[in-house]
């Protein structure tokens, strides 16, 4: 998996009323619902991501309740993949479920700007940015496959369970 | 090795001797349950993968509460093919609205989820029913699809941090508040990842209700479950109610923890988590002068009866400020009719407040008491994030019931002992 794109950066504890809020979890169209994403914490983000853009997060992304309409938002939104400081531990597994790539990398935030474009190699294993060339770390084989797999439902259809 | 209550849980639904923490497992799952808002989406996922049949029609569950009674068409559309695919699929677990709750004090009361259960939610709040000695979970809507299909599911073994609560409990202190100073101590990120076992002597001494109060916000802190040690006071709750066999596990002397952290309740007064977070908890004498408008009494968190008891003691024979609103909502029909049969709601209504059927409501900003620019709310709910409870310019400040309550009379952050 490699990414190349222009960096949308995020606080610590972008919880999951932030990226879809609950007055919209009547919607579960994911196209409906990335016309709000990030609405509470960036009212711009919906209207300006482009395809392919990644969104770089502090600690504890994603932490709060376990609706899956957070991962879908920000999959149908375009957005490329997620690399946070930490995330919180429902959102990690739901984006591993439905396909939506995630990396944790300690050093990325405090190094990148908003708007900036990195490199993600996640077969690499390190983000390149400006400069600086920053590991993160590896994805377990079985994750692996859940993503190359298109999520959870896929890859439980492709082993014929 | 020893393992904790978590770890025999998990290697027993895995079919191993042992786990230990940082293991990828499959484990088979006692109870799989959704919501109005999660199992839409799972219900799509699971046609999408090819399902025909649930794994086990008595261990499916379907609640709609968080939008129902249906606030709007699209909640009405949504609770409607709920409702369809748990007719088509028989569920013995489908309860409709007039039998229906809060889904996390509904599951205990009806002895769905047992102790040494291994359950998932999809609902963040599943932690709920670690207060039985089960190892419960929150998950997204595709493991939810996956467990209704397969009956299984992957889990990555959490290490365990221990929290050890000595001390006798302050006047006015409850399960909300200890859990809240402690989330106040770790922070939301304090156990991310993780299992949080609560033992302790005081733990011991408390309700069941103050239990479920405490593991239902494990979540709020990161933590993948909040567990107790199941004793005498579960065994009074479950028996006449589990619908199935159950097992009290307990951790070994030689467990190996992530960590263990010793807390005094005699320094812990009633808390107030202030906007934004729940860890920014303060003792009720710190918090200043902060006008209010709003009060919510109920959610998985706090609407039990023992609950709008203590709500209901201290609004006995007040009025709440004027301008003021108090909403009141029984977390399940049997709680609404019990502090009907109590007499608990001629006192909220005396006081001026009003009371809701069974719902989630507000606690995330669907309806039944939605906030304003600039409103501020006190709620006994999990949660105060940014727009949770509406505008998102709205306030709201977590509670027990007897700050939220006695904060109703005055219109003003209070404790009970501030009334005259």
């Amino acid at each position: 998996m490699k990414f190349k794109g222009k960096i949308w950066k995020f606080g610590d504890n972008i919880d999951t009323d932030a990226i879809i809020p609950a007055r919209y979890l009547n919607i579960w169209d994911p196209r409906g619902l990335a016309a709000h994403c990030m609405e509470d914490a960036s009212p711009e983000f919906a209207k300006l991501v482009k395809p392919g853009d990644i969104i770089v997060g502090g600690e504890n992304f994603g932490c709060g309740s376990s609706r899956e309409h957070a991962p879908i938002a920000i999959k149908a939104a375009g957005v490329a993949c997620v690399v946070a400081r930490s995330f919180a531990r429902i959102f990690y597994r739901n984006s591993f479920n439905m396909g939506l790539p995630i990396f944790e990398s300690r050093e990325l935030w405090e190094k990148v700007q908003e708007g900036e474009e990195i490199e993600v190699d996640a077969d690499a294993g390190f983000i390149r940015a400006g400069a600086a060339l920053l590991p993160i770390q590896q994805v377990p084989p079985f994750m692996q496959e859940l993503i190359a797999d298109g999520g959870l439902m896929n890859h439980i259809a492709r082993k014929g369970l | 090795m020893g393992m904790t209550i978590s770890e025999k849980i998990l290697s027993r639904h895995a079919g191993l001797d042992a786990v230990h923490p940082g293991m990828l497992i499959n484990a088979k799952v006692d109870i799989a349950h959704g919501n109005d808002i999660t199992a839409p989406i799972a219900i799509d996922a699971f046609r999408k993968a090819g399902g025909k049949k649930v794994f086990d029609r008595t261990r499916v569950v379907l609640i709609p509460d968080h939008f129902s009674p249906n606030k709007d068409i699209d909640s009405a559309e949504q609770c409607k093919m709920m409702r369809d695919f748990a007719h088509e699929q028989e569920l013995i677990h489908y309860y409709e609205v007039g039998e229906a709750g809060v889904e996390h004090a509904l599951l205990p009361e009806k002895g769905i989820v047992v102790p040494g259960d291994l359950t998932v939610g999809a609902d963040s709040h599943t932690c709920t029913y670690g207060a039985l000695g089960a190892f419960s979970t929150g998950v997204g809507s595709t493991d939810l699809a996956a467990a209704m299909m397969t009956g299984e599911l992957w889990f990555k073994v959490p290490e365990t941090m221990k929290l050890v609560y000595h001390g006798r409990l302050n006047p006015w202190v409850g399960g909300k508040d200890l859990i809240l100073y402690t989330i106040g101590l770790i922070g939301v990120d304090g156990a991310i990842y993780r299992a949080m076992e609560f033992t302790g002597e005081t733990i011991s001494e408390l309700t069941m209700a103050d239990r479920f109060t405490m593991a239902n916000m494990a979540i709020e802190a990161g933590g993948k479950a909040g567990i107790f040690i199941p004793d005498a006071v579960t065994e009074a709750y479950v028996q006449g109610r589990a619908l199935r066999p159950y097992t009290f596990h307990t951790s070994d002397p030689d467990a190996v923890y992530h960590s263990v952290i010793d807390i005094d309740v005699a320094k812990i007064e009633p808390q107030v988590s202030f906007p934004h977070l729940p860890s920014n908890a303060r003792g009720i004498s710190a918090v200043g002068d902060v006008k209010i408008d709003q009060s919510v009494i109920g959610s998985c968190t706090n609407g039990r009866i023992e609950d709008l008891r203590i709500a209901a003691g201290v609004l006995k024979g007040r009025r709440i400020a004027p301008g003021y609103r108090l909403i009141v909502i029984p977390a399940t029909p049997v709680v609404y009719r019990q502090a009907m049969q109590e007499g608990l709601f001629d006192i909220f209504l005396d006081a001026g407040g009003v009371i809701s059927p069974p719902t989630c409501g507000p606690c995330l900003g669907g309806y039944m008491g939605i906030l304003a620019q600039g409103e501020r709310c006190v709620s006994t709910t999990n949660r105060n994030f940014v727009g949770r409870m509406g505008h998102k310019g709205s306030e709201v400040y977590l509670a027990g019931p007897a700050v939220a309550a006695a904060t109703a009379v005055l219109g003003r952050l209070a404790g009970p002992d501030q009334l005259q």
